[in-house]
């Protein structure tokens, strides 16, 4: 028997109620299992990717202990490492690209999918996922050519000039650093925002919108009070693809956020974060506790995104709690 | 209803409405930025010998990249075989088949495979099939790049399944049709143009993608036969070119990234268009 | 259509997938440093001999190193000569063959001043330990009289990414310093004491264009090839020198000697009035006993062709070459490979 919480779960599905003989008959039994094999994949995938980052990273592990998680040193000549500095850049980095490039991308997608007429909308996200295509290289190249001396010279004084008294505004600006490099995540994560969101408002259904302005809604009421709620989830599966880009970025970052192991409060001061590390010296890496200690913070890295998902989908649960639709 | 009231919805009405559209255009104009920038700096090396030649050492000017323009089609082609189905497959069990737990399981893995450093993943990959083969290979490479393909793919697949609607469903039931023909004949045709969507987007994420490549595919400045040995790709040459010190080399590598999202550009029109004819000749 | 495409698909999967089979494919991984000579050296080899197939892949010293210890590669590369720890780690043994000769130069960019400065080994191994902190300081205006120094704060660039350079730097830093060498070490990659890191060559000499009173250290010939200022060091006899071929080659002259016991040796600042103080070899890494008996020849015959006719390549590339009393010696290593 199909119960409620599985129906809100699940797309509606009037096979449920069906015996088992019955649904071994018509392949649904094995089709049901070919699929679950498929999804157990990814876990076998990911858990092996796990075994693998744990089994070689046990020099460090056993060397540093619960201190790498806290040490701030990064050197490779003396032996010291620790991941504070890489776990606050790319927290903070990835913090920063989502509070610029969710707001953008979902008022983006909101005009695609309600106001512009269909073959612009169509075009335009088009255009839009190619952006999806540029390596992170060239993302890298543009932030410094183009970025980093905009911040220098008129981003950073104008905030500067306005803000400087506040901590997170204070210090000298190089046009590197924390900042920049959240802008250039937050340009190369909007486009999933945009290209996901989008469709999924598309598919909000049309008696939705039309109840809401039947009843007296402006056009902007309908779309903020009902159509973006309706498609929540599909707007979170988003934030979570860009969530995943932006802590996993290597390239792009490294080339424009000064490469420090430093924990600053400033977000010009210039910064680390763990994938940029990893791209930098896991080539030149020599020596057993040098290169366990770079996959170590693979796995550090792996345990944040881990914590972050549960947050992100806590968020969501709340959010489903207080009402509205799942699906 | 009192008039201020009215004036406020109103005005914030226009104000919002026209603040998603400065929103849209800002987007787009970052887009026609990077577009024009990878023209204006690639576009002067895009030449005959750029398509047809393998790469010339430094400093000689006959070179191109004929070898790593086949060499990412070679590897796409593999990511798409082995990611584009497991997704797709994945994604139908969490939309139509999962049970509550092991579905909520699955999705966060997805998610948690999807924020693997792109680096992380090449050394899992070298470790896995690289190291035991002895030797890198355009399979090692298909495969890393099979792997990343998966987690976009499973989640737009779920998403777009769920969003048919439950009547169409019903409709086939009371036809007499049972449950895995009716997601393939009905449901997943209705959910296609999402599902093809996040597929281009996973496959356009993995054509740009350079460090899991250095250590699977390798990189080649010969013509790479078959499929066990080193290959070259748009990417790796980007990346090797961009940062030496040649002027003759920059000006490639921005040829390279115009290339390589030429063909981004020519497979999602493609794919459109042939979506498209399709929905014209059933009519929809 | 449809049909079309596939077979258009087919032909072409088939087409790429063909490939001769005489050839011997050889694969190598390793250095960036040397990279641009290597690839010129690998495919004028190929042109002469086209049954050779060298690949080629600048990975870094230590990627070069990870897979020849794997047996991925069938030989690699490295900026730094392997020393016995590390050599321990491999499974069999190693030759080290020297192959070019490269410098490290210091660039800078300082509002209104355009002359070469001086810089002797103090001032420089200060300023990158942060404790000479401002331009118009008394260690680096004591060697340039007559320049207008700003009051200025010093932005130190140093490589982001683990390199040969870096190594180069580093070592030559902790020969200079007792506190460098006490406080940071030499390694390609270290932990800095101050400054901001860029990727690449690229990365720290944009970064230096990009960031006015900054200094920072680039290969001698990334700074020819892109036209840009750097300043003299002082060696170890006192004199200013700007780092060019000559200079560089006189500090690889006086090491033959030493290298007839142990071809690993470091030259930065080497003893000579003319010498430049902070350069270095380059190692192809190069397996002692190669099973595969057609692989064996080919790479002996290109060591062989590398030490001849190839050295006469490298000038052109601004890259070093390599004194004939050290050709002599690795000529003679050249036989033990088997």
């Amino acid at each position: 028997m199909g119960s409620d919480a599985s129906a809100v779960e699940r797309a509606p599905s009037p096979w449920a109620a069906r015996s088992l003989l019955r649904r071994l008959a018509t392949g649904d039994e094995v089709a049901h299992l070919v699929t679950l094999i498929f999804a157990a994949s990814i876990i076998v995938i990911t858990s092996l990717l796990v075994y693998q980052l744990w089994i070689t990273s046990a020099p460090s592990r056993t060397e540093f202990g619960w201190k790498f998680w806290i040490t701030r040193t990064w050197d490779p000549v003396f032996e010291h490492f620790g991941a504070l500095p890489f776990i606050y850049g790319t927290i903070l980095t990835s913090a920063i690209a989502l509070i610029i490039a969710l707001p953008l991308g979902l008022a983006a997608a909101v005009f695609l999918a309600e106001l512009a007429p269909r073959k612009l909308s169509d075009t335009t996200a088009f255009l839009i996922d190619l952006l999806a295509a540029v390596p992170s290289v060239i993302y890298g190249l543009l932030g410094i050519f183009l970025v980093v001396p905009l911040m220098r010279t008129v981003i950073g004084p104008a905030i500067q000039r306005a803000f400087g008294f506040l901590p997170i505004f204070s210090g000298p600006n190089f046009g590197v650093g924390f900042l920049t490099a959240g802008i250039v995540l937050a340009i190369m994560v909007v486009p999933f925002i945009i290209s996901v969101s989008r469709e999924v408002l598309l598919t909000v259904p049309r008696d939705q919108r039309e109840a809401a302005l039947a009843l007296g809604a402006t056009r902007w009421e309908s779309t903020w009070k009902v159509v973006v709620p309706w498609a929540r989830t599909g707007i979170m599966g988003s934030v979570f693809l860009a969530l995943a880009r932006a802590v996993g970025e290597t390239m792009a970052v490294t080339m424009v956020i000064g490469n420090s192991p430093r924990v600053a409060a400033s977000l010009f001061a210039p910064g680390y974060t763990i994938a940029a590390v990893l791209a930098n010296e896991f080539n030149e890496a020599f020596g057993t506790i040098y290169r366990s200690s770079l996959i170590e913070l693979g796995l550090v890295l792996f345990l944040i995104t881990f914590i972050l998902n549960g947050l992100a989908r806590l968020l969501i649960l709340a959010a489903e709690r207080g009402g509205g639709h799942a699906s | 209803m009192s008039r201020v009231r009215l004036i406020w919805r109103k005005s914030l009405n226009a104000f919002m409405l026209s603040l998603t559209g400065v929103a849209a255009f800002f987007v787009v104009s970052i887009l026609f930025l990077i577009l024009g920038c990878l023209i204006y700096k690639g576009a002067s090396s895009l030449n005959w010998d750029f398509f047809t030649k393998l790469p010339a050492p430094v400093g000689e000017a006959r070179g191109g990249m004929a070898n790593a323009i086949v060499g990412s089609l070679k590897l796409l082609f593999l990511a798409a075989l082995f990611g584009l189905p497991a997704g797709l497959i994945a994604g139908a069990y969490l939309a139509e088949f999962g049970g509550r737990t092991f579905s909520f399981i699955v999705r966060y893995t997805t998610d948690l495979l999807n924020g693997v450093p792109s680096i992380i993943m090449g050394v899992f990959v070298w470790a896995l099939i690289v190291a035991p083969m002895k030797g890198f290979s355009t399979l090692a490479g298909g495969v890393a790049l099979g792997i990343m393909v998966i987690p976009i793919t499973v989640r737009s697949t779920e998403e777009f399944l769920r969003s048919v609607p439950g009547s169409l469903r019903e409709g086939a039931m009371a036809l007499g049709a049972s449950k895995w023909r009716t997601i393939a004949t009905v449901v997943l045709p209705a959910a296609k143009g999402g599902i093809i969507t996040g597929m281009l987007l996973a496959l356009a994420r993995v054509a740009g993608e350079t460090a899991p490549l250095l250590f699977t595919a390798f990189g080649n400045q010969f013509w790479s036969p078959g499929w066990k040995q080193p290959i070259a790709s748009l990417p790796v040459m980007i990346f090797e070119y961009a940062l030496s010190a040649y002027e003759d080399w920059h000006r490639q590598a921005w040829a390279a990234g115009l290339v390589l999202l030429g063909l981004v550009l020519l497979a999602n029109v493609g794919t459109r268009l042939a979506l498209s004819r399709g929905r014209a000749a059933r009519g929809v | 259509m449809k049909k079309t495409i596939l077979m258009v698909c087919l032909l072409l999967g088939l087409a790429v997938s063909l490939g001769a089979d005489s050839t011997v494919l050889l694969n190598a991984a390793g250095a960036t440093f040397p990279y641009p000579i290597y690839s010129k050296w690998f495919s004028v080899y190929h042109d002469n001999h086209p049954d050779a197939q060298i690949n080629y892949q600048s990975i870094g010293s230590g990627g070069g190193i990870q897979q020849l210890k794997a047996g991925t590669v069938d030989f690699g590369a490295s900026d730094m000569p392997l020393n016995d720890q590390l050599l321990g780690q491999f499974s069999f043994k190693i030759i080290q063959f020297p192959t070019v000769l490269g410098a490290v130069v210091p660039t800078y960019n300082i509002p209104g001043v355009s002359a070469e400065l001086k810089f002797t080994p103090q001032a420089l191994a200060d300023i990158f330990l942060g404790k000479v902190t401002k331009w118009n300081d008394a260690e680096i205006a004591g060697s340039n009289p007559g320049v207008q120094l700003p009051a200025n704060d010093i932005v130190v660039i140093h490589r982001s990414d683990g390199s040969g350079t870096t190594f180069v730097w580093t070592d030559y830093l902790s020969k200079v310093s007792q506190d460098w060498k006490d406080k940071v070490g030499s390694n390609t990659s270290v932990n800095w004491p101050v400054g901001l890191g860029g990727k690449g060559n690229e990365g720290v000499s944009g970064l230096v264009q990009q960031t006015p009173n900054s200094i920072g250290y680039v290969e001698l010939i990334y700074a020819i090839q892109n036209k840009m200022g750097y300043g003299l060091v002082q060696n170890s006899a006192g004199k200013f020198i700007k780092a060019s071929l000559a200079s560089v080659s006189e500090a690889a002259s006086g090491a033959a000697e030493k290298m007839k016991s142990d071809i690993r040796i470091s030259i930065t600042n080497a003893p000579g009035a003319t010498t430049y103080p902070i350069c270095s070899f380059t190692y192809l890494l190069i397996p002692e006993k190669i099973s595969d008996a057609a692989k064996r020849d080919a790479i002996k015959n290109f060591l062989h062709w590398m030490l001849t006719d190839g050295q006469g390549m490298v000038e052109a590339l601004n890259y070093g070459r390599l004194p004939k009393a050290v050709v002599a010696i690795e000529m003679t290593h050249l036989s033990e490979i088997q």
